[in-house]
């Protein structure tokens, strides 16, 4: 360790020539083997599983074991060659050798796999193809008619959004049993959508003794079938996810709510506005940055909506209300076509990143505090 | 988040008949909202006891519609007579439960360790690796919010076989992990952000090492805000369905899976559906009550300054 006290302004750097040389070798020591020891391993399986040799594991397992490792011996290199320095540098090392091993590699190797003709279920395995499951991609209506429902979907967002603000001015208005209310609003975000899609799509909304479809009976609707049609299966869908997830918009846009100043409005009401005209030309305004945010947040999680779906109408009726990500699980589920799944996967992702930057591009106008 | 006392200005109370219809109005609307958060519950909780008529009849209101029944609970092995005696279904139901608590503690666990030491270091200070920058790195963790689990699952479904991880609970660990560390750094550069650095300075200047600072000062200050990542995190995994269903099959089933697979040869058996769902949602309920305070604390980090 340097024997130094670190003042205020100690932190960017400390004089890395502290360190004795020796400490430095052994570091380096270190490191070089951990690197010739993984690339090693990683040599031999290759070799053992193109059976080149009969050196080898089972499985890829041991090179799991020797990735750890080497990102120890990454540690130790930091702190014994750069002392303080490679201390703070192991703050940040475990998590980003742990990301670039999950992400990374496997994104890299679905690219890959996006190129093959590859079926589970075939005896024939993997065959590079090249882009043939990109042009079939172009022709599959189906695929389209996912992206084209997740649009919709996403534009629930906005419905959400709108009752969700409501909610919050609702529980920011001076009530009593505030936060008897606000857990009770909370509580569907903690639910398991699974469990509830289950319970409320397949018997509260069941056609008939649904309580659901019994009350819209009441109300004048003659075959309320939440799920047979189209246009009201989607509108079900939204409805059963904006029940989960419009409790996170709410406790955002209330904190929002609380944190504005309360001489602003005073100020308003000072001046004669109307309620109506305080909220438009004051509230709205001032929220609005904590409002892009929770919409971006609540779209990035819209994007990944597969559970319900899955369980719920299997795409269903005709695949009318298929998101991407369920329509990719049923590819796999259904057909094992790994392959063809994969290229779907990865066209989402980039259209995912695609309109996301755009998004947060022109959400910048509204928001400055948010990366 | 404190009761603001109640005390109305002169001008919101324009005259007796609009200030009762304004709150006729506000509570009308809490209640409906409350009821429309509620009812699912209680549906699911009453279906729970009872008997194949009285879900085919609709009947709501125990006691009065209905006789309620220990049916669904003992289907699972849960109810009072059934619970001493060997039960089959149980033991999966309580295998399930408990890979369920492990995947989800084990990731949260895990997130919040190294999602907390990496928040730290991006806090407090410079980073340069390579040609990537605090910002770059911050962003290159928070990006990962934005990637689907479709785009993971499937090379991760051939990768884990490769590795011998596929069903089992390590495998469901690593990548739950994945799933939320983005959120805990969010919250937890938010936390540490609001400790003043005077204190880490002072405790350097009295000997300790930057780790030391971090363990005995940062730490026990950033406790509540790590109580907050934690829970958000738990409610993450153990609600998560996507990744359980592709990734397990029979050892590391989760009870989300377990939940959607039961579907019998004669339809559904509504009252031990509705048992299981009910043992499903009964844990995050409770935590969810109990730690409210913590939950709206993580979810709101970093969006209002």
């Amino acid at each position: 360790m340097a024997e130094q006290t670190s003042t205020a302004n100690a932190w960017p750097a400390n004089p890395a020539d502290l360190i004795p040389a020796g400490r430095k070798r052994l570091g380096w020591g270190l490191l070089a083997i951990a690197t010739l020891g993984l690339l090693a391993i990683i040599v031999v399986q290759i070799l053992y599983k193109t059976e080149m040799s009969t050196i080898g594991f089972d499985t890829w397992r041991p090179v799991i074991y020797a990735y750890v490792l080497w990102g120890v011996a990454l540690g130790a290199w930091q702190v014994l060659t750069r002392g303080e320095d490679g201390q703070r540098a192991l703050f940040l090392l475990p998590a980003l050798l742990f990301t670039i091993a999950m992400v990374i590699f496997p994104t890299l190797f679905g690219f890959y796999i996006a190129l093959t003709d590859w079926n589970l279920s075939s005896f024939t395995g993997r065959r590079f193809n090249g882009l043939d499951n990109f042009w079939q991609m172009l022709a599959d209506p189906y695929y389209r008619n996912a992206l084209f429902n997740m649009v919709l979907y996403v534009l629930a967002v906005l419905v959400e959004y709108v009752i969700a603000f409501g909610l919050a001015l609702l529980l920011n208005a001076q009530i009593r049993a505030r936060k008897f209310f606000r857990v009770v609003f909370l509580l569907p975000l903690m639910l398991s959508p699974v469990a509830v899609s289950w319970m409320v799509g397949k018997s509260l909304m069941e056609y008939r003794f649904g309580p659901a479809a019994t009350l819209a009976r009441h109300l004048g609707w003659e075959n309320p079938a939440f799920f047979s049609d189209p246009i009201t299966a989607r509108i079900s869908i939204m409805m059963l996810d904006a029940w989960t997830f419009i409790p996170f918009m709410m406790i955002m846009l209330l904190a929002g709510l609380q944190a504005m100043s309360r001489e602003v409005l005073e100020a308003a009401r000072v001046d004669g506005a109307t309620a109506w005209q305080t909220f438009w030309q004051v509230t709205f305004p001032l929220m609005l940055p904590v409002s892009v945010t929770a919409v971006i947040l609540r779209i990035i999680f819209k994007l990944k909506l597969a559970d319900i779906i899955i369980t719920l109408t299997s795409g269903g009726p005709g695949g009318a209300t298929d998101s991407v990500s369920s329509f990719i699980y049923r590819e796999y589920r259904d057909r094992s076509n790994v392959g063809y799944g994969t290229m779907l996967a990865m066209a989402y992702l980039i259209i995912i990143v695609v309109f996301v930057t755009w998004l947060l591009k022109f959400a910048s106008r509204f928001v400055r505090n948010v990366n | 988040m404190s009761v603001q006392t109640t005390d109305y200005t002169v001008s919101e109370i324009r005259s007796p008949a609009a200030f009762i219809a304004s709150r006729v109005f506000i509570y009308g609307a809490l209640v409906f909202w409350a009821f429309v958060c509620l009812f699912p519950i209680y549906w699911t909780i009453t279906t729970s006891f009872k008997s194949a008529v009285d879900v085919t009849q609709g009947h709501l209101v125990p006691f009065v519609d209905f006789q309620p029944d220990w049916k669904g609970w003992r289907s699972l092995g849960l109810s009072p007579d059934s619970i001493f005696q060997t039960s089959t279904v149980r033991d999966e139901f309580l295998k399930r439960f408990m890979n369920s608590v492990i995947t989800s503690v084990g990731a949260s666990g895990l997130a919040i360790i190294i999602g907390s030491l990496a928040a730290y270091g991006l806090v407090r200070y410079r980073y340069k690796f390579a040609w990537f920058r605090n910002e770059d790195i911050s962003f290159f963790f928070l990006s990962q919010l934005i990637l689907p689990p479709v785009v993971l699952a499937l090379p991760f479904l051939v990768l884990y076989r490769e590795v011998a991880l596929l069903d089992t609970r390590i495998g469901l660990v690593l990548l739950y992990t994945l799933m939320v560390l983005p959120i805990v750094i969010w919250i937890m550069r938010d936390q540490f952000n609001s400790i003043p650095v005077e204190l880490e300075e002072a405790a350097l200047v009295d000997g300790l090492s930057i780790w030391g600072a971090f363990f005995r000062i940062v730490m026990p200050i950033a406790l509540p805000g790590m109580v907050a990542a934690f829970i958000l995190a738990m409610v993450l995994c153990w609600n998560e369905y996507f990744f359980a269903a592709l990734l397990t099959s029979t050892d590391a089933k989760t009870i989300p899976v377990m939940v959607a697979s039961q579907t019998g040869s004669q339809g559904i058996n509504w009252w031990s559906m509705a048992a299981l769902a009910t043992a499903a949602i009964a844990p995050l309920a409770i935590i969810g009550i109990a730690l409210e305070r913590y939950l709206i604390m993580g979810m709101t980090a970093g969006s209002v300054k």
